[in-house]
Formats: C-alpha cells, structure tokens, sequence
C-alpha cells in the first residue's frame, strides 16, 4: 500500500526481489503484480495504445511496457512514470482483442513500483494517490476538506493559498449548499469502528503481502 | 447454305411490346434477315412460347433460331435447344432497360433494336451446330506427381471417387516433408497443441488402396497428349521406362526450403547451433528417439534459451532473398517452441518477428504458445553472432524502436521460406525444335508441349493460376497443380488444395470424354478448326495459345489437340491469314453482325460506335447496368467475343471502313494481377491493339477511334459512364469521314 513502508523496508524488498527472480522479470510480474499473468497474452497490435486518451503524453504505452516486461527491462519499467498516467477509463480493456485487463496491469505495476520504492518521485498522481489513502486510512471516510488542503499546500503555503483563492467561488458555493462543511477540518467524522476499520487494512495487506510473496 | 432455315422469334414480353415496335422488328427479320419463319409472341420464355420454338424445329424444320429478347445470359435454360444454331438479340438489357422511356428517345431506341435483329440473324447465318469434338477420349485413370501429403490426400480422394490412381514420387518413400516433421500445428480444436503429422497413417492409406499404384524412385522423362489421353513415361532410378495412359494429371511437387546457406549474417554454416526449421524437426525426431531433450548441436550441452528469427530470407525487399510470406513459418516456430516448453517450461523461448501471421486457427495456436511462456518480440534481425556454443542475436526492437540483443542463445532457429518445385520456367528455357525433342532432368513434367517441358508459372516460381477465381486450373488443360507448388502453404492448407485438384482432374476426364470444354467455357462443344490450306506457317497461334494447346508438326503446321483448348478463341484472334474458326464463333460470325448494323450518313449526325466486350465480365457488367436501367448513349452497337484475345484486327478495320465512327474494346484486367478468364487474352489483345495506331494512320483516320479499356464485372456504374464520354469524344472528333464507301 503506497506510503505505508520505511524506505529502508522499501530497498530491502527491492534487494530481496531482486535475488528472487534474477533476469525473471515476466515471472515477478506474473507472481507479484495484480493480473500480471496477463502481460504474456499481449500480442502488441497497439490497440490499446491508439485507445488511450493520454497516448500521446506517456512515455511507454501499454504495449511497450508489456513488451518491456517481456524483454526484462525491470528499472526502466517500474521507475517509468506511464502506469501512473492511467485514468481508467477502461477504452483499453473495452478494446483489446485478447482481452487484457490492461487498466488493473497498470495500477498494479504502479503499486507494486511505488512498494519497492522505484515508482518516480515528482507525479502528480502518486502524490494523490498516497495523500488519498493516507486521508481515508484515518478514519475510513475521505475528509474532503482535509484532502484538498493538504493537495493544494503540499507545494508550499503561498502556492496554497494561491489556489484556495482561485477555487474560493466553488468552495463558497459548496459551503452554502451543504455539500462541505468547514468542521471537517478539525478531525471529521469516520466509520463506527475506526480501530476495527484499521485491523482490517492491516489484515488485507498482510494476506496480500503473503499471496504475492512480500511479507519478509 | 441450302439447308438452312431461320426462324425468328419477338418477344414482346418485358415490356418489349410496349416500347418497341415489334412489328417492324418481325418485317426486319423477315426482309432483311431472310428468316423462313418469324413470330411475335407475348411471353416468349413461357412454357407455351418454348413449345412454339420446339414445335418449328421439330415440325417445321428450322436449323437456325434468333431470339430477340432478353440477354444471351438471361432464360439460357428455357431457351436451350442444343440441335439447333441459336443467337439471341438483347433487346431488354441492351436496349429497353438502358435506354430512356421518353418520346425523344424512341426513334433511336427502335433503331438499336432494329440493328441488335439485324446482327442476330446475319451472325446465324454464319453459324453451324458444333458436331462435337474428334479429340474426346475417356481414361478414367489419374497420375499423381509427387507423393508427399498433397499428392496422397489427391489420390485417395480421387479413389474414393472410383478413379484408379498412379502416384509417381521422386524419393524412396511416401510422405514428402511432412514425414520429416516430429509434430505439425494442429487442425482440431482446439489448436493448442502440437498434434501427429498423421503421415504415417496417410501412407498405410495408400498403400491399403487397391485403386492405388505407387512407383517410387521415379520421375516422369515425357508427357504428351490430352486430357483423356495423356501418354507417360515413367523413369524409375533403375533404368526402367514405362509407357502409361493417363486422363488427367495432378501435379504436387511441393516444395523445397529456402536455402539458409544463402544466410551467413544469420548465422548458418557458422555455427552447428544455428538452424532452419527443417533442421530443428530432425533434432526434435533425433531427441525423441533417444527419450531425451533437444540437446546443443555443437556440444550436447542443455539448451537454456532458442530463438526463433522469422522472415529468414524471406519478405525480402533487397531482392536478394524471397519476396514472399510462406505463410506457415509463424505457426511453425510456435508449434517449436513449444517442443521446448512442454518438456521443459523453464527453457526460454524467444519469437523475434516483424509480423506475426498465424492464419485460420492459427491464432488459437498462438495464444496457447503465449500461455506456455513463449515470449513474442516484435524485432528486425540483423545479426547472429556466434561464438563458442552460445550465439548472440542482434536485433531492431521495433516496439521500443532501440537496437538490443538476446546473448547467450543456445539454439537459433531461422524461418526460412518454402520454394515451390516447379521444375523449369519456359519462359527461360525455350522447348526443344520439333524431331529434337529430349527430356530435361531439371523438368517436372517433361511435356512435349510446343511452348515448353513445364506448367508456366506467374510470379516467384509457383505455376500461374488464379488465387481466387480459379485456383487449381493451370495454364495446361488436364493437369491441375495441388499443395505448396501453387503457392506457399502448411499441410492444412495442402490437404484441402489437393481434394479441390483431384476433383478438378476428375472433372477434366468427364468434360474430355464428352468432348467438352472445361473452365471457363465449360460444357462447349466448339472446338477451333484450321483451314490448313491458307495457313503460313506464322506460328502466332502456337505461341500466342494461353494454354499450350497447340503443337507444330516438323513442317510447322498447327496441331491442334482439342480437349486441351479452352475455347477462347485467342487463335482465332491472332491468326493474320483466319483460317481458324470455331463452328459457332468466327471471323465471320462476327464481321457478319457488325456489317449487319445500319450505318446512317454523315448528315444524319447519328454516331455509331462498335464495343466489343468480353462476355466473362465486360458483357454482364453492361447487362446488369441495364437492369439498374442505367443509360447510355443510344448509338453503341455491343457484340460479345468469348475474350479480348480472340479479337481479329480485321474486325476493327471493316468496321471503321464501313463507317463506324468508333471502336470499343472492352476486356479484363491483365498483367501479374490479372482478371483474364483466359490469363493472356486480354494481355494479348492489348499488345495488338497497341499496333493498330499504324492501321488507323494509313486509313487517315483519328488514334482516338479505336480505344482499350479494362473492365470488371462489378464496373456497373462506370461502364455507362466510359460510353457516354466516348460518345462525346467522337462527337469533338467529329464523324469518321468513311461513311458511305463500306
């Protein structure tokens, strides 16, 4: 889960996996990355390259990343920043004809990228991402309020204050229709069961850590 | 022609009676067209309105009967009186249905008419009843050359219908290539793994079949003859020569691999641990016959990583290799790969191709060869590099677009091609002098033909057919090629081409025993006959015959074998002296229509402009523009020829000299992509009419009055289209100036 590991545990898993599999990088990905049984299956008609909305703004479409994996390009692949890129969407997946689950490959390799401590360290959607689960962990309810402030200060505070300027139309309207209140900021509010909400999280990622050969 | 007695029939059925003047049509009939008999009927394909025809022939003794209603390719069943001369006057598609129904058009659309009454009873006058064809033999015997998968599945699909076979093989034993092979791709669901080559049982088939004779260790030294009479020799290795009679002949000689020894940037002939894929099969045989896995040629060490580099001299736009896919190699490598994989899945695999082609259910093979591990890299080879037991194979990622390379390959397999055996190009080698006639050993058939010892070929080496309209016809009458000779193919493919052979060869015996022509003229009884007396020994039609039909004897006189023709008439058009003609179809039947056409003077400013359309495609695209009533100019006179190629230069030169304004000649596609129903027809006719700019300056007249135009049958839309910009072209020209002197 993003954030969740020490860099220290992050280079060690990185060193550990590298052992395990060698040159085997189809076969880590086979094992460790959320329907990575997939990538093999591609036969790189680059429909879902010609699909993608953001084709034009990855580095490595999704052809070239399987085809990658394939011919074990393991750092280039997951320090790339492409997977990042996914919107889900899904036009990649409605369209592939061999049916690849090609949005689910993609946020697992950015998942699996970001556990070793490879995934790039300026994007934006990594950012997101961690600020998100980092957010709902807390209480197992996202706090809007928190979220967007933490989004928007995460670059400095006059940056922050910039864009809550610019947003304030919106947020005003918000605050007059209910659809946020100002209190959140003080703590929010969460799931009955915080401490069990927590076990749980704690318990899925054990199990998965385990599926996928993570756990120690 | 004192026994001939015309009898003429209007139609005024379809709308006929309505837009034309039939009457005038019967007085023209009569007058003009000296028939003996003319009738109006209301409904002339009706039950009763055939009974009329039957009734004057048998009752009242007609010879020749002219139809004037719908197309010759409209009612062929209904009227279909083979004792008697038919021509049909296309009055429906060919005037009333391209023709606009308005009062301004009615006089030109009667004149049309009038003319297509006209031409049909003045062709009918030149035309005779075929008395059938003095070449018809019946030899329900086949010869199969070649005794691989394509040659036995021929023959036993030939026995099975009741045909005794004779398989001539060149080997020691049965079973071509495909007995070479430990595994081939599958063909039964569900096509994921490696299955028997079945070769053997094919083999225990053959020799089981009491219809079979199988001679192996022998080559075929002569072939002459036709179908339903070809007459064999068959060399063995021993010395022996027999003599055979055979009906028809399959010709399936396969295939040879590309030599990879043409290949040394790939490796081969450096290192015993590059091979083809023929040589991978024998490693495969070699393994499984010890127990164990494919080991490393060069030291029996285990095998960690092969390579599979396809398109190994082949797809070659160098022109150094082949140009051509064979088709089968993707599947091929997949399927050995998997040799690797399924005895040993951590063995790594790796497909370097630029396309992958895997046709039919050969992409359920694919998937299944990605499921086993097989890695599939979309890579341009350029290098193998050897080096100790191990080679590195440099290649362009074309993915990643980088320059990268596997190190450390155990075993590279190159997917070269196949070349098709097809013994000599008799466009190379010429055939030998008449009375100097000697077996060539690099010849597959040796025929004694005129044009050469060899089916001719098309493109790249495999013997000229056509991929969609007529595969298995050759451009030899009776003998049909099977399996990867016609072109590039795996046993699949093979098997279904040499049933589709077989039942091909046995139609040929059937047509040759009954005097008929086979594709595409199939069921005619016409045959070309030669006034030998007026020949001049010019030998255009022996050289120009797109099927090798006819021979020379030693003082250089045509020899026509009948049931080797096609019926095309590209004799006929060729012959400067015409002396050859076909009973139903001549010089003369011919010239009679386009001289039966009323040629109104110059003042008059009515054009008249001849086309003559292939009846393959030309004829019935203009019928169908006449069904979808699309029109055209009212002054084309259309007569169709069996093809371009038996178009006689006379024909245009009377025509022009009678006063037609304009030529048309309208044929099939020609050249490698050819449409021609006859393969070299229109080519041929092309090639002539490119000389008929001479003919028209000595008659000072425009190049413009004589055109060639390629046409298709779905042209539908486009043939009113180029008539109608002739018309206006002759109308800038103006009218030719020889009217009133034919």
């Amino acid at each position: 889960m993003p954030g969740d590991a020490g860099m220290g545990d992050m280079a060690d898993l990185n060193e550990r996996a590298l052992a395990k599999y060698r040159n085997d990088f189809l076969r880590e990905v086979e094992e460790r990355v959320d329907e990575g049984h997939w990538v093999k299956m591609c036969m790189q008609c680059g429909v879902c390259a010609g699909s993608c909305p953001f084709g034009p703004h990855w580095e490595h479409s999704p052809p070239k990343i399987f085809l990658m994996i394939r011919a074990g390009k393991r750092e280039a692949v997951l320090t790339s920043d492409s997977m990042w890129m996914c919107t889900s969407c899904y036009n990649c997946v409605v369209r592939c004809p061999r049916k690849l689950p090609i949005t689910t490959i993609m946020h697992g390799l950015a998942t699996y990228a970001q556990r070793l401590g490879l995934a790039p360290k300026v994007q934006p959607t990594r950012d997101f991402s961690i600020i998100f689960w980092e957010n709902f962990t807390r209480t197992g309810r996202a706090n809007e309020m928190r979220l967007m402030l933490r989004l928007w200060f995460k670059e400095g505070f006059a940056a922050g204050v910039k864009k809550a300027l610019s947003m304030r139309d919106l947020g005003l309207a918000m605050l007059r229709t209910k659809r946020m209140s100002p209190l959140e900021i003080l703590g929010g509010h969460g799931v009955k069961d915080v401490k069990g909400f927590q076990a749980m999280i704690r318990k899925a990622k054990e199990i998965e850590d385990r599926r996928r050969g993570l756990s120690g | 022609m004192a026994d001939t007695k015309i009898a003429a029939y209007i139609c005024r059925g379809c709308g006929l009676g309505e837009r034309l003047s039939t009457g005038q049509l019967a007085k023209i009939a009569e007058k003009e067209g000296k028939a003996a008999i003319v009738r109006e009927h209301d409904f002339l394909c009706s039950e009763a309105g055939v009974q009329l025809i039957r009734d004057d022939i048998e009752k009242q003794g007609a010879t020749h009967v002219a139809i004037a209603a719908c197309s010759r390719r409209a009612k062929t069943e209904a009227f279909h009186f083979p004792t008697v001369a038919v021509s049909r006057a296309n009055l429906r598609e060919g005037v009333i249905w391209c023709q606009p129904d308005t009062d301004a058009a009615r006089e030109a659309t009667q004149e049309m008419a009038d003319d297509y009454v006209r031409m049909a009873c003045d062709e009918l006058k030149r035309m005779k009843v075929p008395a059938g064809n003095p070449d018809a033999a019946r030899l329900r015997r086949l010869l199969v050359v070649g005794g691989g998968v394509s040659g036995m599945t021929a023959a036993l699909e030939a026995s099975k219908a009741g045909y005794a076979v004779t398989i001539v093989e060149k080997s020691g034993a049965l079973g071509g290539w495909a007995a070479k092979l430990w595994k081939r791709t599958p063909a039964h669901e569900p096509f994921r793994e490696p299955a028997d080559t079945g070769v053997a049982a094919l083999v225990a088939a053959v020799e089981a079949d009491p219809n079979i004779t199988v001679r192996l260790a022998s080559v075929i030294a002569r072939t002459s003859g036709a179908p339903g009479r070809f007459s064999v020799d068959i060399a063995a290795e021993s010395g022996a020569t027999a003599t055979e009679a055979f009906g028809a002949i399959v010709q399936a000689t396969g295939f040879t691999p590309y030599d990879a020894a043409k290949l040394p940037e790939l490796g081969f002939g450096r290192s015993p641990n590059v091979v083809d894929q023929a040589g991978l099969e024998a490693l495969a045989r070699a393994a499984a016959a010890k127990g164990g896995p494919i080991r490393r040629p060069s030291d029996g060490g285990e095998v960690k990583t092969v390579v599979f580099v396809q398109c190994a001299g082949q797809r070659d736009d160098s022109g150094r290799h082949l140009p051509y896919c064979s088709g089968h190699c993707c599947a091929t490598s997949i399927k050995q790969a998997m040799y690797f994989k399924d005895a040993n899945p951590a063995v790594d695999t790796v497909v370097l191709y630029t396309d992958l082609r895997v046709p039919g259910n050969g992409e359920d093979f694919y998937r299944s060869g990605q499921s086993k591990g097989v890695v599939f890299s979309k890579g341009q080879v350029s290098a193998v590099e050897p080096s100790g037991d191990a080679c590195t194979v440099r290649f362009r990622d074309l993915i990643l677009d980088e320059d990268t390379a596997i190190e450390n390959a155990d075993l590279v397999v190159l997917a070269t091609g196949q070349v098709p055996n097809a013994g000599v190009d008799i466009d190379q080698v010429p055939q030998d002098e008449p009375g100097q006639w000697r077996p060539d050993s690099r010849s597959v058939l040796n025929l004694a033909y005129r044009q050469g010892k060899d089916l001719p070929l098309l493109r790249h080496g495999f013997s000229d057919s056509h991929f969609i309209c007529f595969p298995y016809e050759t451009r030899r009458t009776g003998i049909y090629t099977a399996g990867p000779v016609r072109r590039p193919m795996d046993i699949a493919q093979a098997v279904e081409d040499a049933t589709g052979a077989a039942l091909k060869a046995i139609q040929a015996i059937e047509n040759a025993a009954a005097g008929r022509a086979a594709h595409p003229r199939s069921g005619d009884l016409s045959f070309p006959i030669v006034r030998l007396e007026g020949c001049t020994q010019c030998k255009r039609c022996t050289v120009e015959c797109p099927f090798g039909a006819i021979d020379e004897d030693e003082k250089r006189y045509p020899v026509f074998n009948e049931s080797r023709c096609r019926r095309c008439g590209t004799c006929m058009g060729a012959c400067p002296v015409r002396v050859i003609a076909f009973e139903n179809y001549s010089v003369d039947t011919v010239g009679a229509q386009l001289k039966a056409v009323e040629i109104p003077d110059e003042f008059a400013e009515k054009p008249r402009i001849l086309v003559l359309a292939c009846e393959n495609d030309a004829y019935p695209a203009l019928d169908m523009a006449g069904m979808q009533r699309r029109v055209y100019s009212a002054f084309v006179r259309v007569i169709p020829v069996r093809c371009l190629g038996s178009v006689n230069t006379i024909w245009i030169s009377d025509a022009l000299n009678r006063g037609y304004d304009g030529v048309m000649l309208m044929g099939c596609k020609h050249g490698d992509d050819y449409q021609c129903h006859f393969v070299k027809g229109s080519e041929l006719a092309n090639y002539r009419m490119s000389k008929i700019d001479d003919t028209l300056k000595q008659m000072a007249l425009e190049t413009e009055r004589v055109a060639s135009y390629e046409v298709a049958i779905t042209d539908i839309e486009r043939l009113p289209r180029l008539i109608d910009e002739y018309a206006a072209k002759i109308g800038e020209i103006g009218l030719s100036p020889l009217k009133g002197f034919g």
